[in-house]
């Protein structure tokens, strides 16, 4: 018999029933639940008259909407100005306390964005079958754990009966080689990624992350790559336990204590896939090639190295490339052609669930001390991704060295990554953005966005134009 | 659920691959607690020329006339002809929402987005998989022929010309089919396994009691 993939493993783990379509009940560990795709689920338990199934494995945080200037925030639900989002907001307040959901509220230090939070608490365990409301739910299977995005639908099955009607995913393997060039990032890998196999190139697809690069990868770097395996089509990504996963579970305040914690640790060390275990396709990638990336377009896969120019229409090998390559040009009011470093950025945002960790404000923070954001540069956010983030990178004074460069510091939340709250871009402005999607009106209406990691969005902030992080490292080391 | 049998119905285009669910229906009609009323927005930051609002009446909003829905010869469409990759990116149910709330019954596309695909299901709205060629074809029928009208069977799992000479096939699975045709409430077909999920439920209590602990810290 063939050896198991790390995703076999956990589907056989989860599975409670197996039917004759083809399809197969898989039980959910923990379900976390934000406010914008929870309201008509609660709604729909009302209607029906149903009860959670299992109360403790569900936790919620209001995340997308929730303001993050500092001084509307101090005023909490009620102090939020657009009254549609604090209606969600006080929604998912309301159905918590109605269905007694545990809730993480608006201004609790540990408060922040979903997929930060689950980590972090250590709500989001090894193993785990994880589900939200959300596409980015795959971050948490950098944890060595089956988790992906469901619709309101779904999140209102699994309150009621913790269970989701699957059909298996095939398995994918993707083998990053070799080591990373300094100023390169998990970010770049995933963007590099995503410009390879394309924006669907992993639909149908359960992903593996693996090789040498990933190993080396903080748990922080493994999430922003397991973040994006949805932008490459794939619901859900994932990296195998070793002991950069256990050392950060360990201590968290919902990962199990003592006795109980050993016997965790055992079970996980089992967390990866058998050798010789079956991929239905694997692609593999030199680290060392990996450049800075960029997005120029208006999708995830229109991606090139710092070093690149702008493609022309004529290029594509079908019609629907071309049209789409044109419009892309057309919308991002760009030419055919022109340098990746020849882009002006308007705006610049720091912070997301792909990149608002510690150690994503640290790399931010490194290339812009003791430097400005260039005067063509309207407004640079850094939103930490918790409250937690937050405190741990005002002790490290990283928050005074974004100040004093221009930039603004600002409380926890999902901010500019899509919107919802008063966090956009204006109309035709461009972003070099450390966020996830660069869909047109993605950041607002008429907004133009570059995906890049935040070194390259702080270098882009201090020259005003895409720059290759790496000249900043040079001269920084003289 | 509306159940989805036979929907009979015009054709109107969505000429472009990776439709994201953004485009769909954009972030600021997201704020919405309730399920209904998302039509008026649909497509909305391509099918009016200014920027809409949650809650916003639509009647005297701006059109872009480009816009195919915007045309009369695609005015009470109900089947979506589109192109690669359709509804990628968010989770946001509210795209078929949107869809299912304007009139579309059916989209038709060469390959759907994952979540959206299943999200599709849950809303009476079927998605059709054909292949490349077969839309190709169809987009030119369908541009070439004002009111041009296709016949999608579940049942049957074809598409069908309105004169019934062409047919083509397309597969679901079985599941996905057995609960849109009925319209099936999917939590009562998954609690009829309730013992079964107790079961197992117990077993994993015994081999990972850490995933039983408590969380009201």
């Amino acid at each position: 018999m063939s050896g198991q993939t790390l995703y076999d493993k956990l589907w056989m783990d989860h599975l409670v029933e197996e039917r004759d379509d083809g399809t197969a009940l898989i039980y959910i560990d923990r379900h976390l639940l934000h406010e914008v795709t929870s309201p008509q689920a609660f709604e729909g338990l009302r209607l029906a008259g149903r009860n959670l199934w299992r109360r403790d494995s569900n936790l919620a945080v209001p995340d997308h909407n929730v303001p993050t200037d500092l001084t509307e925030r101090q005023g909490g639900i009620e102090g939020i100005v657009d009254a549609t989002s604090q209606l969600q907001v006080q929604t998912l307040e309301d159905n918590c306390v109605d269905f007694n959901v545990k809730q993480i509220p608006i201004n609790d230090e540990r408060q922040g964005i979903v997929h930060v939070v689950g980590p972090e608490q250590g709500a989001t365990l090894p193993g785990m079958t994880i589900v939200c409301g959300d596409s980015h739910t795959s971050t948490h299977g950098a944890l060595g754990s089956l988790a992906h995005g469901i619709g309101t639908s779904e999140v209102e099955h699994v309150l009621a009966t913790q269970c989701l009607v699957q059909t298996k995913m095939k398995n994918m393997r993707i083998d990053i080689f070799g080591s990373l060039q300094a100023g390169v990032t998990a970010k770049d890998v995933a963007l590099a990624v995503i410009g390879q196999i394309g924006t669907a190139g992993g639909s149908g697809y359960a992903i593996e992350f693996a090789g040498e690069v990933v190993k080396s990868l903080s748990m922080e770097g493994r999430m922003t790559l397991c973040n994006m395996s949805i932008e490459a089509g794939a619901r859900m990504g994932m990296i195998a336990v070793d002991s950069t996963t256990i050392d950060y579970v360990r201590g968290r305040p919902y990962a199990p204590k003592g006795e109980l914690w050993e016997r965790a640790v055992r079970s996980w060390k089992n967390l990866c896939s058998d050798d010789g275990a079956i991929f239905e396709r694997e692609i593999r990638i030199d680290g060392a090639s990996i450049e800075p990336q960029v997005t120029w377009g208006t999708s995830p896969e229109m991606v090139l190295p710092i070093a690149g120019r702008l493609p022309s229409p004529e290029e594509a090998t079908d019609s629907t490339k071309r049209e789409a390559i044109r419009r892309a040009l057309e919308y991002m009011d760009l030419a055919p052609g022109t340098p990746v470093s020849d882009i002006p950025v308007d705006r610049v945002f720091i912070g997301s669930c792909t990149n608002s960790r510690i150690e994503d404000l640290r790399q931010a923070a490194q290339i812009i001390k003791g430097r400005n954001i260039a005067a063509s540069v309207k407004q640079a956010l850094v939103v930490p991704g918790s409250g937690i983030v937050k405190a741990q990178a005002e002790e490290e004074g990283l928050d005074k060295i974004f100040l004093a460069a221009g930039m603004e510091w600002r409380a926890p939340g999902c901010s500019m990554c899509l919107g919802m709250n008063s966090d956009t871009l204006g109309d035709g402005e461009h972003c070099a953005s450390t966020s996830n999607r660069n869909f047109e009106g993605r950041q607002g209406f008429g907004g133009r966005t570059h995906l890049v990691s935040p070194a390259m969005a702080a270098a882009a902030a201090v020259t005003g134009y895409f720059t290759d992080v790496r000249e900043f490292l040079r001269s920084d080391s003289i | 659920m509306r159940s989805f049998e036979v929907e009979t119905g015009i054709v109107a285009p969505m000429d472009r691959a990776n439709v994201d669910t953004d485009l769909i229906i954009p972030k600021q009609f997201l704020k919405a607690i309730g399920r209904s009323g998302f039509g008026a927005y649909l497509f909305d930051s391509i099918r009016y020329t200014d920027e809409g609002q949650p809650g916003q009446d639509c009647t005297g909003r701006p059109l872009n006339k480009e816009f195919p829905l915007n045309q009369s010869r695609y005015k009470n469409a109900s089947i979506l002809l589109a192109r690669e990759n359709f509804g990628c990116g968010s989770s946001r149910e509210h795209a078929p929402w949107a869809l299912e709330d304007f009139g579309f019954r059916c989209i038709i596309a060469p390959s759907f987005a994952d979540i959206f695909y299943n999200n599709c299901f849950k809303n009476g709205l079927l998605p059709v998989a054909l292949s490349s060629e077969v839309v190709d074809t169809l987009f030119q029928k369908m541009y070439a022929e004002e009111g041009f009208r296709l016949v999608i069977d579940l049942e049957n799992e074809i598409v069908k010309s309105i004169d019934g000479a062409t047919e083509i096939p397309f597969a679901v699975d079985s599941f996905r089919r057995k609960c849109l045709l009925e319209g099936s409430d999917e939590i009562d077909l998954t609690l009829k396994s309730k013992d079964r999920i107790r079961e197992y439920e117990n077993l994993k209590k015994q081999n990972y009691p850490w995933l039983f602990q408590s969380n009201t810290q």
